[in-house]
């Protein structure tokens, strides 16, 4: 077998990389620069961190972008959960219809998704008063955009379970029940937890159908972000940036963690 | 209590019902505001900018350049843009990805896996961090300014951003991910003993590309344009942070129209039109797969 191991192609990925992480490294070393502004600085500081920890406009996005993410991740998982169950037995009538209103959400551009859901908030509120725009406006727009993650995981999972398990229990005499909380629900919860983490990676990252959706009150991090890059950008959001790579990376982490066990199980 | 055999019919109805929530929950907040956007798209405004009637095609022959004074080619400049960058990022993006999956699968086998890791680890970085630090590896204090105003290729104090340039490699950055990983699966596929016998054949350089390995990954390459092209149809956070004014594409002028023009209806078009954009180019890519 012949494999292209020339020297130049390694090279060429050497600098493909260099194109994938020189923005990540930039801000992340920006936020440790302690001559502030200019990329030549020179000394390391934590202080802008600090500065961050007193900047009450960055901590109240952090407490809701954490807010929006926990809520919309509980909402999706457990809608999500159920299609993906729903989906992975037997073929019934209307599945394939299921299947492709599934898909909606995820071929439809960000964009498109945004002032849709932006024109549905308008013309509920004329009808009836009610969903103004702000953090529930978000949390709808953000399960919608997760279900379908969540149900390919849970599906996924659920139809690479061992029959077996739930045969033997069947045979043992189990309540319908009863099968579901201890066998079913043990085997599936890897699944269901890795499309939870993926679901609250994709809330933590939304930027364009948060800033449509979003109301006075309702700022997010890369909503934040995004209009400090307007206004100018200030050390302190070098470092919120870090701290939003790291928890990103942390988060993927986490999700391959679990699946591991899922061979194993 | 229900058999363990339970006969197919109830199978069905549970598992329908387990389906139901989450079907009516995106039919709500997806298909509904869909129909919305669409039917705001035939609407006009009246003298304070709000919604009424009569229905009417303004909107579209608006986007078609048919403004109140005659013909402007504003719109279909912007559309012509949108699809030149669009295609040109998906272009870039795959001529970049070729190398780096063949490289990825010239590694040991462990180190592949970590490879494709590091490719997909950027895309959990939030786009609007990496396109404005972006701003600030092509800005007027960078080294890759200083070093082009040095080369003549700029004036000194100038930045590389805002530019059609900085917009592209923006782009392709991001993108690059998407291209990569579908490439690789047909790479590592590919089957060697068929590029031996072309070369033994005596094709070589481009020949034995375009017939030895070409027809081979040809599902990677159609997977990556289809996750390129589409997305970057409505891309308008890159555009908006290193084009600067002069680079508006497709998806700046919806932002505005649901910003600071407050023109729905038109905006609504822009959106209606940009799906009947992707829903050609994913049943071009269907008809592709097909054939």
């Amino acid at each position: 077998m012949i494999r292209p191991q020339k020297p130049w192609l390694l090279l060429a990925a050497a600098a493909l990389f260099a194109l994938l992480y020189a923005p990540i490294v930039v801000v992340v070393a920006q936020s440790f620069n302690g001559s502030g502004h200019g990329v030549s600085g020179t000394s390391l500081t934590l202080r802008w961190y600090g500065t961050l920890m007193q900047n009450e406009v960055a901590m109240r996005a952090v407490t809701n972008s954490l807010m929006l993410g926990a809520s919309s991740t509980l909402l999706s998982t457990l809608l999500g959960t159920l299609l993906g169950l729903g989906l992975a037995g037997q073929a019934f009538p209307g599945r394939r219809w299921i299947e492709s209103i599934l898909h909606v959400p995820v071929i439809l551009p960000d964009i498109v998704m945004a002032i849709s859901i932006l024109l549905l908030s308008h013309w509920v509120r004329k009808l009836t008063g009610l969903m103004e725009l702000g953090m529930p406006t978000m949390i709808l727009a953000h399960t919608t955009f997760q279900i379908p993650f969540v149900a390919m995981v849970v599906r996924a999972r659920r139809s690479g379970m061992d029959p077996s398990w739930e045969e033997a229990a069947r045979d043992l005499g189990a309540t319908r029940s009863q099968l579901f909380r201890h066998i079913t629900l043990p085997l599936l919860w890897p699944g269901i937890l890795a499309g939870a983490l993926l679901a609250f990676a994709l809330s933590l990252d939304d930027f364009v159908v948060s800033f449509f959706t979003s109301g006075p009150g309702s700022t997010t991090l890369p909503i934040l972000i995004h209009s400090s890059v307007r206004r100018g950008l200030t050390p302190e959001i070098h470092a919120l940036s870090t701290l939003l790579i790291g928890s990103a990376l942390l988060l993927t982490l986490a999700g391959a963690r679990t699946r591991p066990q899922n061979a194993e199980k | 209590m229900p058999s363990a055999n339970a006969p197919a019919p109830k199978a069905g109805r549970i598992a329908r019902l387990l389906c139901l929530p989450a079907t009516l929950w995106i039919t709500v907040l997806s298909l509904v505001p869909l129909l919305l956007v669409a039917g705001i798209s035939f609407m006009s405004r009246d003298d304070i900018g709000t919604l009424t009637l009569p229905l009417t095609l303004e909107s579209y022959s608006r986007l078609l350049g048919f403004g109140p004074f005659g013909f402007e080619p504003l719109y279909p400049q912007i559309f012509l843009r949108t699809a030149i960058i669009a295609l040109a990022t998906t272009a870039l993006s795959l001529a970049l990805a070729l190398p780096l999956a063949f490289a990825i699968r010239s590694l040991p086998g462990r180190w592949r896996g970590v490879a494709l890791t590091l490719v997909v680890v950027p895309l959990w970085t939030n786009l609007v961090v990496r396109t404005y630090a972006w701003q600030l590896l092509l800005g007027p204090d960078s080294w890759l300014a200083a070093a082009s105003a040095s080369l003549g290729w700029l004036q000194p104090g100038e930045g590389l951003y805002p530019s059609l340039g900085a917009v592209l490699l923006g782009m392709v950055a991001d993108y690059l991910p998407f291209v990569t990983l579908p490439l690789y699966a047909s790479v590592e596929r590919l089957d060697w003993t068929l590029v031996e016998a072309a070369a033994d054949l005596g094709a070589k350089g481009w020949r034995l590309f375009r017939h030895g390995i070409l027809p081979q990954i040809w599902p990677g390459l159609a997977a990556g344009t289809t996750l390129t092209f589409i997305p970057s149809l409505g891309q308008f956070l890159v555009p908006d942070l290193l084009g600067g004014g002069k680079t508006l594409l497709l998806g700046n002028v919806l932002q505005q129209q649901f910003g600071t023009s407050g023109d729905w209806p038109f905006g609504s078009a822009i959106a209606v039109v940009s799906l009947l954009l992707v829903g050609i180019a994913s049943a071009l890519q269907r008809l592709r797969k097909r054939a």
